[in-house]
């Protein structure tokens, strides 16, 4: 019973400004476990708060957070998150970065060694333990910010556009990655994005979340995911039923911007 | 020898270095284009080139090529110069170099004076008739004491014919000048020269007495003539100089103007001592035209034509030494630019680029006395080696308390007065060093007491600054506490810390290393807060929930994080570390590069000052090189992230 559950979820920040800006509004989600949740929204709906709130980065103005009865109050090694960036140690390498989390907790070094062999090879970077990190590509750099998520063995994973960064082609093949090693471990997931065609993609489940304040606006629960594991993803986006979902929330979101372009104006 | 071949070497280089660049131009494609990056690239002839010319005009401007072909020219000269000294004067009252006889000038500009005090006291309120009729006539009576001067039939017998006596002996100086072997030396004297010569050493040597550690004593340019040539000048000078002096002496003053001045004189102090206190002015303008009257006296003037003569002859002396000179002349105007060499009282010096740019060969030669052990500067070379008992080093670390706080007592001597050792004793004996081991090289000397005090200062400074700075970026009590202190004093230029320092912690090597830990440490705190702070959010959310607690994440994320920073910030703090710690031992201190600069500075030697400033250019350039190296060996992912 290791569901992530939020009641009633509030956050309240204030602008530099003195403005109130209300981020979150009366969230309630449960995410069950190994399930793949994909949210998508316009900008500043709130999106990286949630999962900030998740992580434990910062705590809800009310409400509150549990996975698996645990209250979350801070950061902790059952929750991993993986960042636009990568936000990998420079100044390590491959192997380094990826047994980062294993060192901080003092585990046996062979055994370690042993694990970061594994979870390279099955991110595709066999081979590449030595190489300083500056030195990969954004693609890889994301597949080594996974494996090093991973190794840690989290209950939930928390992906704040993870591929956001990456040019088309790696993109795909790293989304194709994450839905293997969704399948394989079995994790409960996280993952936000902007891009509609991924969020289908990715999403067992889909929250459109809509801004001002912070919501989620609709909710979906999608085929592609179960069948990108085993066709490959660009037959699935020549689906029809895929192309009209997309085109449902391409509009959905239009209608959100336009709704706060018309309000700032 | 050495000057010579060098000299050559760089003509052959540069001539040759032009040349092949000249081909190559020609044959080079990418030359065709005009503004073609690649032709900036390249060019080691052109870099040879370059240094050569920078040499080169060193060499020639130190006056290095003069002494390296003809080291005899400076004594030469200096021979040359002792005789224009002494026509100096002689030349002065003549029309020779002037436009008019030193007499005639005299007498414009003391007519002129007197015209402007009649002018003054004519239309002056402050006097009354009475008054003005005396002083003008004062006025009259001194401008009648300039004719008694000039009459050519009042001038007596005695002064025409020293007048002669003077012309006579320029005359006989010509003749005996023109003959080879004046100035008819014995071989007695000769010899005596000879040895005086030894005695004294070459152009630019550098005497140094054994065991003084002294290099203070620079020959700059030997006075006995070394040169038959030189000779005859030094000769010349001599009597020319006896010639100088008795025409200065001589003064044409005839008895009518004698007893006239003494009237005069006798008046004027008459008249002013029966002025009251009211009278101040008229006694003012008495005082002054008592004063024309004196430079009357005491310029040296004749009738017009009776200095025809000695003019004459001296115009025939000048032309006479100048023809002598022959290729000296030649070398002086070619082979010392900027300058010459100038003979005042006793001594010849180099005046002009040659005195203040010192010779390659000199510099060279300096260098190596200052760096050998047994000469130095002040008793320590530059850099060398001592042998150093390990124990010394031992006792430095371990402290004496130790022995202390042992028990029992120390060692009293018994009635037969020998000290019977003990455990206690013996304990001491270690913490303070008094033993003996095995002997290890230790560097001193000058560059390394510089060296030290920079790398101490740096590594107190680094040791507290980089903990302060990154807790500072990490807290807010931290930044908060601090920073006011940091704040109040780094903005302060470290070296107007540099006289309180000095004088609290003395002038030795505590102030200075103070003093360069306090301007590294706000360095160091600076960069470490920024790079502390600067840390991306997303590594630091990274390393927290893959389970890194506090301290982890201080040691293994930001401090590396920072380490950019930290670098960059060492390699500023040792440049600034370098130039403050320069200008402290100019201040005070015993040792250090800093301190022979300004020792040399009072001195005025020329070479050390130039020694001291290659070797700071050089251990600075040292110094950022070997930061450089390290920070792209640590930090190589800087900038790529």
């Amino acid at each position: 019973m290791s569901d992530l559950i939020s009641q009633n979820l509030n956050m309240i920040f204030k602008s530099p400004k003195g403005e109130i800006i209300h981020a979150l509004k009366d969230l309630n989600f449960i995410i069950k476990k190994g399930e793949l949740l994909t949210v998508l929204g316009p900008s500043g709906c709130g999106k990286t708060t949630l999962l900030n709130i998740a992580a434990g980065f910062i705590r809800p103005t009310s409400g509150n957070i549990t996975l698996g009865n645990n209250e979350i109050n801070g950061p902790g090694v059952d929750r991993g998150m993986v960042f636009q960036q990568g936000a990998l140690f420079e100044w390590l390498t491959v192997a380094e970065n990826v047994d980062f989390g294993l060192r901080m907790k003092k585990e046996d070094s062979t055994s370690t060694k042993k694990k970061v062999d594994e979870w390279l090879e099955i991110v595709g970077l066999k081979g590449f333990g030595n190489t300083p990190t500056y030195q990969l590509s954004g693609g890889m750099q994301q597949r080594v910010a996974l494996a090093r998520c991973l190794i840690n063995d989290p209950e939930l994973i928390l992906m704040d556009e993870p591929l956001g960064a990456l040019d088309a082609l790696t993109r795909e093949k790293m989304q194709s990655l994450v839905l293997k090693i969704w399948k394989e471990t079995g994790k409960t997931i996280i993952l936000i994005t902007h891009s509609v065609e991924e969020a289908l993609l990715l999403g067992e489940r889909l929250y459109v979340m809509a801004p001002r304040p912070g919501r989620i606006h609709k909710e979906y629960h999608l085929p592609f995911a179960e069948m990108g594991l085993k066709v490959d993803l660009r037959e699935i986006k020549k689906n029809k039923e895929f192309s009209s979902k997309r085109e449902e929330i391409l509009s959905m979101i239009w209608n959100m911007e336009e709704e706060i372009m018309g309000k700032d104006n | 020898m050495f000057t010579q071949i060098i000299t050559i070497l760089i003509f052959v280089s540069i001539v040759g270095c032009i040349l092949y660049g000249r081909r190559l131009i020609k044959k080079e494609k990418i030359d065709a284009v005009f503004g073609n990056p690649e032709r900036a690239k390249g060019g080691t002839h052109w870099i040879i080139v370059g240094s050569s010319a920078i040499l080169l005009i060193w060499l020639y401007y130190s006056w290095d090529i003069a002494k390296g072909f003809y080291p005899k020219s400076a004594n030469e000269l200096c021979q040359v110069a002792k005789i224009n000294e002494s026509l100096l004067g002689l030349k002065y009252q003549f029309p020779i170099e002037e436009r008019e006889f030193k007499s005639t000038s005299v007498i414009k500009i003391e007519n002129n004076n007197l015209r402007k005090i009649t002018l003054e006291i004519n239309n002056s309120k402050d006097l009354n008739t009475q008054q003005k009729s005396n002083l003008i006539n004062f006025v009259n009576k001194t401008s009648r004491l300039i004719p008694l001067l000039t009459k050519d039939e009042l001038m007596e017998i005695s002064t025409k014919i020293k007048l002669k006596e003077m012309t006579d002996e320029l005359k006989l100086l010509s003749s005996n000048f023109k003959k080879k072997d004046y100035p008819f030396e014995t071989a007695v004297e000769k010899s005596e020269r000879q040895k005086a010569i030894l005695e004294e050493g070459g152009w630019g040597i550098t005497t140094v007495k054994s065991g003084t550690g002294s290099i203070e004593n620079t020959m700059e340019v030997p006075l006995v003539p070394a040169t038959n040539r030189g000779l005859k000048f030094d000769a010349a000078a001599q009597e020319l100089k006896i010639i100088s002096d008795k025409f200065f002496k001589l003064k044409n003053h005839n008895p009518q103007f004698k007893n006239s001045i003494k009237e005069l004189k006798d008046e004027i102090k008459l008249y002013r001592d029966n002025l009251n206190e009211t009278e101040e002015v008229a006694s003012t303008y008495a005082k002054n035209i008592l004063k024309i009257a004196r430079r009357i006296e005491f310029a040296s003037i004749y009738p017009p034509n009776a200095l025809n003569e000695m003019q004459n002859a001296i115009v025939e002396f000048d032309n006479l030494q100048k023809d002598e000179q022959g290729g000296l002349r030649l070398i002086d105007i070619l082979l010392f630019p900027a300058g010459t060499i100038v003979a005042s009282g006793p001594s010849c010096s180099e005046q002009g680029s040659g005195r203040w740019l010192p010779k390659p060969s000199d510099t060279f030669n300096k260098f190596i006395l200052m760096s050998k052990p047994s000469v130095g500067y002040k008793n320590i070379p530059l850099l060398w080696i001592d042998m150093m008992d390990v124990s010394k080093i031992i006792g430095f670390i371990l402290p004496d308390w130790i022995a202390d706080i042992l028990p029992g007592e120390y060692p009293v001597h018994n009635k037969d007065g020998f000290v019977k050792q003990n455990f206690k004793g013996h304990v001491l004996k270690i913490v303070t060093g008094d033993f003996k081991l095995f002997k290890i090289p230790v560097p001193y000397g000058h560059i390394w007491d510089s060296f030290m005090r920079v790398f101490l200062g740096l590594v107190f400074g680094i040791l507290i600054g980089v903990p302060l700075g990154l807790f500072m970026g990490l807290n807010r009590f931290a930044k908060g506490f601090f920073d006011p202190l940091i704040e109040l004093y780094r903005p302060v230029p470290p070296l107007a810390w540099a006289p309180l320092i000095i004088s609290v912690l003395g002038i030795d090597n505590t102030g200075k290393v103070f003093l360069l830990f306090m301007v590294s440490l706000s360095i160091m705190i600076i960069s470490a807060r920024a790079g502390a702070s600067g840390t991306q959010l997303s590594k630091i959310h990274a390393a927290h929930s893959l389970g890194a607690s506090k301290k982890q994440i201080l040691r293994y994320v930001i401090f590396p994080n920072s380490l950019p920073e930290i670098l960059t910030g060492i390699r500023v703090a040792v440049g600034m570390c370098w130039g403050t710690l320069v200008a402290a031992e100019f201040l005070a201190g015993t040792t250090g590069i800093g301190f022979v600069e300004n020792v040399a500075k009072k001195y005025f030697q020329y070479e050390v000052i130039w020694i001291t400033i290659f070797i700071m250019g050089m251990l600075g350039l040292l110094f950022d090189v070997t930061l450089r190296k390290i920070i792209d060996k640590t930090i190589p992912w800087r900038g790529k992230g």
